[in-house]
This record gives C-alpha cells, sequence and structure tokens, in this order.
C-alpha cells in the first residue's frame, strides 16, 4: 500500500514537471532546429544564437530590460526602505491611509494600473518612452519593498542604535552601522522581489512604452504578431538559462559554502 | 515602534530635521528631473534649442528601407539620420500629435494622412526642393489627390491592393476552387483555413465590398449588414492576424489569408526551391487600394533635410534598390524600368490601374463619429 | 518631537505615491466619468451593460474562475506530496516546480504557440506517427491551457508555504483522536491552508481575468476577454472614455472579488482561533 502510494505520488510529480518543463525544452530544441519549421527537425546549428548577438532590436531590449529592473528596483529599495521607516512611526490614522495607498498597485489589476500611469502621463504632457516605463516600474515595485522592509523595521532593537550613539557616533554614522544592516535582509529581500517583478512586467510596460522602445516581454508580443523568428527560441533558452544559474547560486551558494566550512 | 526612539534619536542633533528635508527634496527633485528631463514637455518642445544641425529625424513602419539606403543617403549628403520605427499607424499618430518626439520626415497611409491633414498636423511640401518628382508616375499623383487634393502634403512610397494569397496545393488536396471573390471566404469547406485581417477597417472592407457596398460607408444598415456576415463567417475563420499572414502563409498553416499586395514577392521568394505554391487574387467585387507617402509634419525641426530625404528616395537607382528590398511596388515609373521584366509581368504586383480605380477605393477618414460606427460594430463581430 | 524627524523620511515616498498612484487613479476617474468633450457622464460605465462588453468580461470570469480551479487541483495534491517528502524549503525538488515563475511570462506562452500550433510540434509529432492533424491553437482551450501554465507557479508557491506551516503534531493529533485521513484533510489540512489557498486563488484569478496577451497569443484573436475590449479601446480605437469607464468596471470587479476571497480568510483565522 505504502509502496503504491509513492509510486502514485512520484508519477504525480513527474506529471507535473512534464507539463511545466515540456514546452521549455521544446523551446530550446527548437532554437538548435537549423529549419525554421516547428514540426520537422532539419538539423542542428547554433546560426540563430549568432544572430540573436547580432540583432539590434533584441540586443537593445535586453539592455533595457535589466537596465529599467536594476534601476527601478534601486530607487524603489530606497524610497520604499525610508518610508518604512517613517511609517512605522506614524500615527496609526497616517499609517493606515498611507499603507491602503501603497496596496493599490498590488491589488488592481496591472491592465488598471497601466492604464492609469500611461493617461496620467499623457494627460501631463510626458512623452512616452524610457522614462516613463521607469518611472510606472519603480511605482509598482514600491509596495513589494514596503512589505519585505516594513516586519524587520518593526523587530529592529533601538537600543543597539542608542548604544552607537552613546559611543559617539553621529545619527547617521549609527545609521548606516547599526539600523541598516539590521534591516538589510528585509532590504536585500525587497529589492530582489523588484527586480524580478520589473523584469517579469509585460502589461504595464505595454502601456507605458513609448514608440521605438521595447523590453524582453513587449519585444515577444510584438514579434509574435508578425511571424515568430527562431532567434526568439535562442533568447528563451538563453533567458531560462540565466534564470536557473542565477537561482541555483542564490539558493544554493551559501549551503554549499556552509557544507565546506564544515568538511575543512 | 522600538524604532521610534532609534529614528527620534536623530532629533537630538536638530540639524539633521533640516538635512533629511533637503536630502528627500533632492531626491525627489532629482528624480522627477531626470524623468521629466527625458521627456519633454509642451513648453520644452518650444524652448528646445534646434537640435545637432546635421541631423535628421525619420519615423517610418518597421521593416519598411532598406537599411543601406539610409547609409547611402548619410554619405552622399552627410546629414546624420535617426531612424525610428512605429508598428501602426495608431501608435504613430499620437505620437505626431502630441510632439512629444519631434520627427521631420513620417511614413504614413492615405487614410491616416487625410486624418494628419485634417488635424492641422503636416506642412506642405516645397517640390522645388524635390526635383525627382518627375519619377512619380501621373496615374499614382492622380490616385493620392484622392486623400490629399492637388498633391500638396504627400509623396508616394509605395502603393498596392488588398486581396486573397492562397496556397494551391492545399486547396486542390480540398477540392476547393481558387477564390475570384470575397464571397468565396464564406465558403464552410474552408473551415479553419481562413486567415482574416484583425484590423476593422479591412476586415469590413472584406464584407463590404462583397456585397457591393462602399469601404467608406457610413450607412448604418450596410455596416449593419457587413457585421452579421462578418459574425456568419467567424467559425471558418482560423484566426485575426495582423502582419502574421506572411509567415503562417509560408508555414502552410493556413489554405488562404488576406494580404497587402506588398507582401506577395517575399513569400514567393521564401517558398521558392519548394514544392508549395501561393498565388494572389484581387477580388471581383473590387478591393481597397492604398498608398503610403511620405509627409513633413508641422512642427519639423529640418524641413529641408526631409525634402531632400524625399528626393534622395524618388531616385530611380534608390527606388529600385529598395523595392528589392521591400518588395512593396513602387509609383516610381523611373525605377519600373530599371527592374527586371519578371517583376513588372507579375500582375499580382503590378496591376493595371484603370482597371483597378473602377471597382476599388481607398479608405478615407472618416472622423470620430464614422470611426465609432466601424469599431462598434467590429467590437460586436470580435465579442461573439 | 520624535516623531516629526522619522516622518520627512517619508516624504519623497510620499511625493512619489501621490503622484504615480493617486493622480493617476483621479486621471482615469475623470476620464470614465466624461465624454469626448469634458462634459460629466455616466455613459463609460453604463458600456459595461452593453452586450459586446459584458460579453467578453463574463468569458473571462468564466476561463479565469476554471483556470484558478485547475490550478487549485493540481497544485494541491502536489504540495501535499512535496510536503510529505519532509524536505526542505529550499530543497531541490520544490524549486524544481518554482523554477518556471522566473521565467518571462510571455516566453512561456510562445512556447505553447509553437506547441499547438497547426503546423507545430504537437502535430508535427502526431504526423510523424502517422495520425491526423488535430486543431488546437486558436480555441478556448488553448487559452485555458496558456493561463493554467503561466499562472500555476503562482499557485504551487502559497499552497506550499501554508501547508509547511502546519504542525505535523496537529495532524497526528487528528489521526490519534480517530480521525480518518478524508476528515483530517478536509477539516484540519484544508482549514489551517486558507490563507495559501487565498493568496494563490488572488495570484491567479486577478490576472486570468484580466489578461489579453494569453488570449491574443492562443486565442488568435477568437476569444476575445475584457482585457482585450480594454486593450482595444486604448490602443486602437483610442476611445480614452470609454476604455476608462470599463477600466474602472473592471477595478471594482477585482476589488469585490478580493473582498469575498478575503472574507473566507478572516473566517478561517476565526476557527484557527477556535481550533488552537
Amino acid at each position: 500500500m505504502e509502496k503504491l502510494k509513492s509510486a502514485l505520488s512520484n508519477c504525480y510529480l513527474s506529471l507535473i514537471v512534464l507539463f511545466m518543463y515540456a514546452p521549455i525544452a521544446t523551446l530550446v530544441v527548437l532554437s538548435f532546429n537549423s529549419g525554421r519549421s516547428r514540426a520537422q527537425w532539419s538539423g542542428f546549428t547554433t546560426d540563430w544564437y549568432v544572430a540573436m548577438w547580432a540583432d539590434e532590436t533584441i540586443m537593445a531590449a535586453l539592455r533595457n530590460t535589466v537596465i529599467i529592473a536594476f534601476l527601478s528596483a534601486f530607487v524603489a529599495t530606497v524610497l520604499g526602505t525610508l518610508a518604512a521607516i517613517a511609517i512605522n512611526n506614524m500615527k496609526p490614522v497616517s499609517k493606515n491611509i498611507i499603507m491602503s495607498i501603497t496596496n493599490v498597485p498590488m491589488l488592481n489589476a496591472d491592465i488598471v494600473t497601466g492604464i492609469s500611469l500611461m493617461l496620467c502621463f499623457i494627460a501631463f504632457r510626458i512623452s512616452l518612452g524610457f522614462h516613463t516605463i521607469l518611472m510606472a516600474h519603480i511605482t509598482f515595485n514600491l509596495p513589494y519593498v514596503i512589505l519585505s522592509v516594513m516586519p524587520k523595521v518593526r523587530q529592529a532593537s533601538k537600543e543597539t542604535y542608542e548604544a552607537a550613539l552613546d559611543l559617539g557616533a553621529t545619527p547617521f554614522q549609527a545609521f548606516l552601522t547599526v539600523v541598516l544592516p539590521e534591516l538589510m535582509p528585509g532590504v536585500t529581500s525587497g529589492f530582489m522581489l523588484a527586480f524580478t517583478m520589473s523584469l517579469d512586467d509585460f502589461i504595464i510596460t505595454h502601456f507605458t512604452r513609448g514608440a521605438g522602445i521595447d523590453t524582453i516581454s513587449t519585444l515577444v508580443y510584438s514579434q509574435v504578431r508578425k511571424g515568430i523568428s527562431p532567434t526568439m527560441y535562442a533568447l528563451s533558452t538563453v533567458i531560462f538559462l540565466t534564470v536557473f544559474i542565477v537561482l541555483m547560486i542564490g539558493n544554493y551558494a551559501p549551503e554549499w559554502a556552509k557544507k565546506r566550512k564544515r568538511t575543512v | 515602534m522600538r524604532l521610534d526612539k532609534v529614528i527620534g534619536a536623530l532629533d537630538k542633533a536638530h540639524r539633521n530635521r533640516f538635512v533629511i528635508g533637503v536630502a528627500s527634496f533632492v531626491t525627489v527633485a532629482g528624480i522627477s528631473a531626470v524623468a521629466v528631463g527625458c521627456g519633454t514637455t509642451e513648453k520644452d518642445i518650444e524652448e528646445l534649442p534646434t537640435p545637432v544641425e546635421d541631423t535628421l529625424y525619420v519615423y517610418n513602419a518597421g521593416e519598411y528601407i532598406d537599411p543601406e539606403i539610409i547609409d547611402m543617403f548619410e554619405e552622399e549628403t552627410g546629414i546624420n539620420v535617426v531612424y525610428d520605427v512605429f508598428e501602426t499607424l495608431e501608435e504613430m499618430y499620437p505620437v505626431i500629435e502630441a510632439g512629444g518626439v519631434i520627427y521631420d520626415c513620417v511614413c504614413p497611409s492615405d487614410y491616416m494622412i487625410e486624418k494628419m491633414i485634417h488635424n492641422n498636423l503636416l506642412q506642405e511640401v516645397n517640390y522645388d526642393n524635390i526635383p525627382n518628382i518627375k519619377y512619380i508616375g501621373d496615374d499614382y499623383l492622380k490616385m493620392a489627390a484622392e486623400f490629399d487634393p492637388g498633391n500638396k502634403y504627400a509623396v508616394p512610397y509605395t502603393w498596392g491592393t488588398v486581396g486573397i494569397l492562397y496556397n494551391t496545393g492545399m486547396l486542390d488536396k480540398l477540392g476547393i476552387p481558387y477564390p475570384t471573390k470575397w464571397s468565396d471566404l464564406w465558403n464552410p469547406a474552408l473551415k479553419n483555413e481562413i486567415l482574416m485581417q484583425d484590423s476593422v477597417r479591412d476586415a469590413f472592407m472584406v464584407a463590404l465590398k462583397k456585397n457591393g457596398y462602399s469601404c467608406n460607408t457610413e450607412n448604418p444598415e450596410e455596416l449593419d449588414a457587413a457585421m452579421k456576415d462578418l459574425i456568419d463567417q467567424k467559425p471558418i475563420v482560423q484566426a485575426y492576424v495582423i502582419d502574421q499572414v506572411r509567415d503562417k502563409m509560408i508555414g502552410e498553416e493556413a489554405a488562404v489569408g488576406i494580404i497587402y499586395s506588398g507582401e506577395i514577392l517575399y513569400v514567393q521568394d521564401e517558398l521558392e526551391g519548394t514544392d508549395v505554391n501561393v498565388e494572389y487574387a484581387i477580388p471581383e467585387e473590387g478591393t481597397n487600394l492604398w498608398i503610403d507617402a511620405w509627409v513633413i509634419p508641422k512642427n519639423a525641426r529640418n524641413k529641408e533635410y526631409a525634402e531632400q530625404w524625399i528626393n534622395f528616395l524618388c531616385r530611380p537607382d534608390v527606388a529600385a534598390k529598395n523595392f528589392e528590398y521591400i518588395t512593396y511596388p513602387t509609383p516610381n515609373t523611373g525605377a519600373l524600368e530599371l527592374l527586371d521584366e519578371e517583376y513588372l509581368e507579375n500582375k499580382a504586383v503590378f496591376p493595371d490601374t484603370k482597371e483597378l480605380l473602377r471597382t476599388s477605393e481607398f479608405y478615407h477618414y472618416l472622423g470620430p463619429e464614422g470611426d465609432a460606427l466601424y469599431n462598434n460594430r467590429w467590437k460586436t463581430v470580435k465579442s461573439s | 518631537m520624535k516623531n516629526n524627524t522619522s516622518r520627512y523620511l517619508a516624504t519623497p515616498y510620499i511625493i512619489w505615491i501621490v503622484g504615480f498612484i493617486v493622480i493617476p487613479l483621479l486621471t482615469i476617474v475623470y476620464y470614465g466619468f466624461t465624454d469626448r468633450n469634458n462634459t460629466f457622464t455616466l455613459n463609460n460605465i453604463a458600456q459595461i451593460l452593453v452586450w459586446e462588453n459584458y460579453r467578453p468580461l463574463y468569458r473571462a470570469m468564466i476561463l479565469s474562475a476554471v483556470c484558478t480551479a485547475i490550478c487549485f487541483l493540481l497544485a494541491f495534491p502536489l504540495t501535499m506530496i512535496l510536503r510529505s517528502l519532509k524536505v526542505g524549503r529550499s530543497s531541490l525538488i520544490v524549486f524544481v516546480f518554482i523554477l518556471p515563475m522566473w521565467m518571462n511570462s510571455l516566453l512561456r506562452v510562445l512556447a505553447w504557440q509553437t506547441l499547438l500550433e497547426r503546423k507545430g510540434v504537437i502535430n508535427g509529432i502526431l504526423t510523424a506517427l502517422h495520425l491526423p492533424e488535430q486543431h488546437l491553437i486558436n480555441t478556448t482551450a488553448a487559452v485555458l491551457i496558456g493561463m493554467v501554465y503561466d499562472f500555476l507557479p503562482f499557485m504551487i508557491l502559497p499552497l506550499f508555504n501554508a501547508l509547511m506551516k502546519i504542525d505535523d503534531n496537529t495532524i497526528n493529533a487528528a489521526y490519534d483522536l480517530g480521525a480518518s485521513y478524508w476528515q483530517t484533510l478536509t477539516k484540519i489540512i484544508l482549514p489551517l491552508s486558507v490563507p495559501g489557498i487565498v493568496s494563490g486563488v488572488t495570484m491567479v484569478f486577478v490576472p486570468a481575468l484580466t489578461t489579453f496577451a494569453i488570449s491574443n497569443m492562443l486565442g488568435g484573436g477568437k476569444i476575445y476577454l475584457i482585457g482585450n475590449v480594454i486593450e482595444q479601446e486604448f490602443m486602437q480605437d483610442s476611445d480614452w472614455n470609454e476604455g476608462s469607464g470599463l477600466s474602472l468596471v473592471l477595478m471594482i470587479f477585482v476589488i469585490v472579488s478580493m473582498l469575498i476571497v478575503n472574507h473566507f480568510d478572516d473566517k478561517s483565522d476565526m476557527r484557527k482561533g477556535g481550533v488552537i
């Protein structure tokens, strides 16, 4: 009975893995297919990777995506961390008001957030482009930062800070050396969360981008409408591998380091 | 709450309040300055310094020029070209209207040019600077006068028709005769074999022309009939797509597709050497004729460069080279003389214009109310 | 006095959220309640009662509800099995099920397009096996598969987190007191995982309800959802007033469904209070 149960659950796990990875595997395989056809294998090639590398639109989209993700996560983290500290000190009424506004972009459907930002930019005659995508991304990143930092702010101890002041540190020094390290886990996870949210966003970018600027998501969307080139498969493979390696390192490097220490 | 004191302690050195206030102000001011600075507000536009002396800003549809031609132009004239692309005319229009980015030369289609003239967004072209206009055939200029009376604003770049592209092999297999009329697209035997255009005017043109109406009609009854026809057709349509028709026809995804005549040569080139054969039919009931033309926006900063650009594109050797790249029919008679006979004999690409003009029409700008008549019905079609 | 200074730290943030959350919302409200000539109207809101607008909303609701249900039915046994494996949160096997979440979502939809197309991978395999080609793409089922595939990890993650929080002792106690597996599942495990279910449902239902990209890419323009209607109003028809009106209706819809879902969460909190 136990054996049957475990066989069944293994079977189930495998089915879900198949469902999740078969499509991705397909993209990887097709990226090495020399023909354009998706139904036939016509030989191995790495040409699509070369073509992808040489394709200025793809490379520009890749650059934009990463730069926007980094900048928006960074600005959101700075603004959000400072705000989290301050909000924690506020009277319940103002705290509630600010927190409910903060949660709006998370509760709202992306399409509504995107449209409201687009209308606002146009109403105030801000032409759509790189900077409007950036501002939009900062906006939807903020709640993630606040929500990650808030719990750490609540737990932070005041005594060490005061001790630092007593020992002659300026408040700014004390903030940098004592408070910030305590908040750091929340700050980093907020940054990472914001970074990935920005990387993956399509809908808000779709509405706030201007002509001639693309991120990976909007590029894929417009390519699909024109007919998919196999360079898109090469791009998918590269992105999947990057995500895989980054997450592996992020998740397991600390553990490996620990194990190594132990064996040493 | 324990941080109360932490932060409160900052107050002890009271100058900090000032510091924090200033810091926050600077942060926000900095960010907004960067943000707004990248964009341009209306005021800014007037105050903007004249752009780099030797730069021309061009705005064109994607994949709609041979990139080498831009290089040639830069080399010959010493003018630096900033070349941007748009995907749809609907995306282009607000950019020009808002003037967020200022272009010197833009290439829209007929009805959009009419709309831009109507809304006073264009300036007249000075033909003294475009001697090569003599190579643009009179027939085409006459056609362009339909949406640009007196040919004041627009210099034709490409022209063509909308028609049915069909895969002869697939139709033979299905035992369906080759389409010659729009009404052939209502044949139930073609279930899941039809690619329709996912744009309101093109879709309605098909149904309106099928019933013998004008594709610019504002008669609600005619439009209702067309809407009903499109709803009836929906179950046998495989997909409503825009630019994908080309690739899907090459990939034998569908047997028939509605396509712009400029794409035929590309599809046929791609299929050369395979056993797949596609043909193009201009339906008997008549179709939509279109012209894409270069115009100069009212707020252009380098009108003379724009005219040099247009003049360059009208030069026969340039137009011929460009045609071979983009495969959209050129109205340049000088270029036609330079092209292979083979191309000119392709009646699908270069149909007899006199014959066509009897039955076919350009789209006209209908104004917001007219557009709404079409858009609302199109939504009904898509929703059903 | 003390609180005064720290409040300044929030100044940039407050300016930001006023500028980029409050004002944009007011803009959309303004557009939603005015017409082309800037006069007040309720017409844009009332547009939702028109057949061609409520039909796509209705269709989107059905599809997203079915998608959410399928995601839950797939994810719940999966997370139960993962839990029973007694592996940590950061184990490789858990990682495997979360990883696709970080892959660009449009590329994942693209993958299904290449699989389902007429000359796509699945039909290629069928042809190789001398089986007849199937019509898969541009159907409601194709859109549904795309939705489930895109959003499944967002159901797995919160469910898994919630299940991992349940103390083994609670479950064992139930067994010791003579509860059957079924009783334990419905009376103990399910109620205790409600917070996870609620956030999973939220994270799947809302994006599925409002998507326009998936229905466009896998539906061939034939499966028209409320997201497509709104997108079209803005990007093609340039009817911003009606588009804003419909967006407001959609916003209210989302908020109401969130309130309903969260109501269950609150209830479960009370029950939890009673249990423990």
